[in-house]
């Protein structure tokens, strides 16, 4: 598989688990909260700042459907990441010294 | 394992965010090494894939749920010190964008899941990679392995934590028993994901596999030589 192709294939995965796959996922409490409501810590968390992020709670503000507005933040989300993360990567990587057969 | 705000009292929030800048700075210069042309567009992908795979909650059991955290399956596809990184970025983008874990936690959450979960699931792949027989096959297993060290590893440093700088007087056994016990459990979930996406990677690209990279690279000289003889 073609290194571009691959990278599509990859993100089109991640795409599709955080806009699709996410509304299937269980909506129990993961381990950590669990543990601190079982050993009665939980009451210490303090309400999470508005950030003024329209994704908070990996909702869509002004989404009233569930599937649509968590997919919407799910997308949002990696596609903020893939930017975020891959351009620090380009930033970070060693360059090759410039060769005519590197088109990629 | 998302740490909110007010778990931690200040001066733990502080200490676990100059960890976490440290952390964050070295890697900063250390991914360099791991990083070339094909493999920073790789890493961002890791990144935005740990993203969307944190939002998948498995039942655990007992109206409990897990999802990965992704610091070793990080780590073993494109290195330690670029994988701590993909996880930081992960985080922050949670922190500021989606609410999930805090701000003034963000320091304590990259020490936990960045660091720990991305250095310890590596060094555990590495010491498993050198019992194991050498072959590509063997680096899904080791990463599999390093996954489900690498979760009751940052549950039992959480805590520690908690026992230094928890704002609730909770007995430190008490937390540490039940964090380490759900996350055993959260583990085992975290090494079958690593292990089949790391598989799914090997088997279309184990070039970009930075784990199976002296593994996946002995047969390219192999065939140079025997065309030659």
């Amino acid at each position: 598989m073609r290194t571009r192709s691959f990278l599509l294939a990859g993100l089109l995965v991640a795409l599709l688990v955080a806009g699709v796959g996410s509304y299937y996922a269980s909506s129990h409490p993961d381990g950590l909260e669990h543990v601190a409501q079982q050993t009665g810590f939980l009451d210490s968390a303090d309400d999470p700042k508005d950030t003024g992020s329209p994704f908070a709670g990996y909702e869509t503000k002004g989404v009233d459907d569930a599937r649509l507005g968590g997919g919407l933040a799910g997308v949002a989300g990696v596609l903020l990441t893939l930017v975020i993360g891959g351009g620090l990567f380009r930033v970070l990587r060693r360059r090759e010294a410039p060769s005519s057969t590197d088109a990629a | 394992m998302h740490v909110p705000d007010g778990f931690f009292d200040a001066p733990t929030s502080v200490a676990t965010g100059v960890v976490a800048a440290a952390g964050v700075a070295v890697a900063l210069r250390k991914a360099r090494a791991e990083l070339d042309d094909r493999t920073a567009p790789m890493a961002g992908l890791v990144a935005a894939f740990v993203f969307a795979g944190q939002m998948i909650n498995f039942p655990v059991g007992a109206g409990t749920s897990g999802h990965l955290l992704g610091g070793a399956l990080a780590a073993v596809l494109v290195g330690p010190w670029t994988g701590a990184l993909c996880i930081s970025v992960v985080l922050l983008v949670q922190a500021l964008f989606m609410a999930d874990g805090g701000l003034t936690a963000l320091g304590t959450n990259i020490t936990l899941m960045a660091l720990v979960g991305a250095f310890v699931g590596y060094g555990v792949f590495r010491l498993a990679l050198a019992v194991l027989p050498k072959r590509v096959g063997s680096v899904p297993v080791a990463a599999g392995l390093g996954a489900l060290v690498s979760v009751p590893t940052a549950a039992a440093v959480f805590a520690l934590l908690f026992a230094v700088g928890g704002t609730a007087d909770v007995a430190t056994g008490k937390v540490l028993a039940a964090m380490v016990g759900w996350h055993l459990v959260i583990g085992i979930g975290e090494a079958v994901v690593t292990a089949l996406v790391v598989s799914a990677v090997i088997t279309s690209r184990p070039d970009l596999v930075h784990g199976a990279r002296g593994l996946a690279a002995t047969r390219r000289p192999l065939l140079a030589e025997e065309v030659s003889a």
